[in-house]
């Protein structure tokens, strides 16, 4: 399991717009470096994050392969309701990765 | 007011009118935010690990560091503040990734991490964690006085194909630019060190390591005595600075 740091308030006011963070332990292998040996190091990058809320999707992205490695991606969304929030990390070679964080609006 | 004055009398004369500024100052505002929050500041993935591996024991019938060492929080407390420190032992000066293999090698009996390896950092960022916002202590054991000098001569000695010395660049030039990059005072506040060009953590080694290349000399080997002394006289030389680790550098 690669390591993350996830940043949700853990409460907000209804309709207050909120600041989400969040990083992930990744080394987003470009599949263009040689490695050590000369030979082309594989691709091995995340290729897609996604947030839920409550179930219903409030951000997406597409990583590439120029992309950092441990990617930290920060968005904005509207506290509509108490709930959960859930992270998605797919990629290269079966990586997925879940985590989620909860939220009390009030 | 006696309480000032008492602190007052305890100041070496030259923090009145301190010029010493830590690397981290000379950063965009991005880059010292990113090092400031903990849920942005990579260096704490390693922390995580460091964690992890603190309270992890090496082998069923194995002591782990917790099992010895309680919580990190209040035993480790001051402790990377004052390393490389001596050890009687070894009857030398040893940095902390050493302390913490010596641990590994006398009381785990666990083989040694390898230099850089992520579970070293991760011990090194944790251990370094616990001492965040304290001032460096430099080890004031006098038998490690000779090796603080030796660092000292080493940090003043050219070296290399372009035969600079650190002082030239880190005491005569510091705050001007190396191409696009600010010449820091060379003060040892944040290590390990997540720095974005290596998209990683890195030792204080690493990053001398990365100065010696720089002006094209044989860089000392980890863990090399010669490593110890530099980092001793850094040390010194930042005695009072705050510790910043896990620190984030361009
Ligand atoms: C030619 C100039 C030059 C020389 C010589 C040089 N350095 Fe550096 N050093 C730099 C620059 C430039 C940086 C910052 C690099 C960056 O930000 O990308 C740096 C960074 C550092 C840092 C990191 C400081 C921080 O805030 O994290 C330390 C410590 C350091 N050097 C120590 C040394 C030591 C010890 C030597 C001698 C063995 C040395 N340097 C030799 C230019 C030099
Ligand atoms: C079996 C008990 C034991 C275990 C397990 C152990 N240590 Fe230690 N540690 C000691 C003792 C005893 C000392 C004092 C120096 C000595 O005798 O080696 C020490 C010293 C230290 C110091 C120096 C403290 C100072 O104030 O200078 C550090 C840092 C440290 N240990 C880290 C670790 C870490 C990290 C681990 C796990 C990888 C670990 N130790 C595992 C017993 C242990």
């Amino acid at each position: 399991m690669a390591r993350t740091l996830i940043n949700v308030p853990a409460s907000a006011k209804r309709g207050e717009v909120i600041e989400i963070k969040t990083l992930i332990q990744h080394p987003m292998e470009t599949g263009f470096r040689p490695g050590a040996n000369g030979r082309i190091l594989a691709r091995d990058i995340i290729t897609k994050f996604a947030c839920t809320y409550n179930g219903e999707e409030v951000f997406a992205a597409e990583l590439f392969p120029a992309t950092a490695a441990n990617p930290f991606l920060a968005f904005t969304t509207v506290a509509s309701e108490s709930g959960t929030f859930r992270f998605t990390w797919t990629g290269d070679n079966g990586f997925k990765q879940t985590e989620t964080a909860t939220i009390s609006v009030t | 007011m006696r309480r000032l004055a008492c602190l007052l009398l305890l100041l070496p004369a030259a923090a009145l009118a301190d010029e010493r500024r830590s690397g981290s100052t000379y950063m965009s505002a991005e880059t010292q935010a990113m090092q400031k929050d903990d849920t942005a500041n990579p260096g704490m993935l390693w922390v995580q690990d460091g964690a992890a591996l603190w309270s992890r024991k090496p082998a069923a019938d194995k002591k782990a560091c917790a099992d010895c060492h309680g919580d990190a929080a209040a035993s480790m407390k001051g402790v990377a503040a004052r390393y490389p420190a001596f050890d009687a032992e070894q009857g030398r000066p040893v940095d902390l990734a050493t302390r913490i293999n010596l641990c590994r090698e006398k009381h785990q009996q666990a083989a040694p991490f390898a230099a850089e390896s992520e579970s070293l950092l991760g011990l090194s960022a944790w251990l370094g964690l616990q001492s965040r916002g304290l001032p460096i202590s430099p080890d004031p054991d006098p038998r490690s006085e000779p090796f603080r000098e030796a660092g000292r001569r080493l940090y003043e000695q050219r070296m290399g194909q372009l035969n600079f010395a650190c002082a030239q660049c880190h005491d005569d030039n510091a705050g001007k630019r190396l191409a696009g990059s600010v010449i820091p005072q060379a003060h040892p506040t944040g290590y390990p060190i997540y720095r974005l060009e290596w998209q990683g953590m890195g030792s204080l080694q690493r990053r001398l390591r990365n100065c010696m290349t720089g002006v094209r000399a044989e860089p000392f080997a980890y863990g090399a005595p010669e490593m110890v002394e530099l980092e001793l006289f850094l040390m010194s030389r930042a005695a009072g600075m705050t510790v910043e680790t896990p620190g984030v550098r361009p």
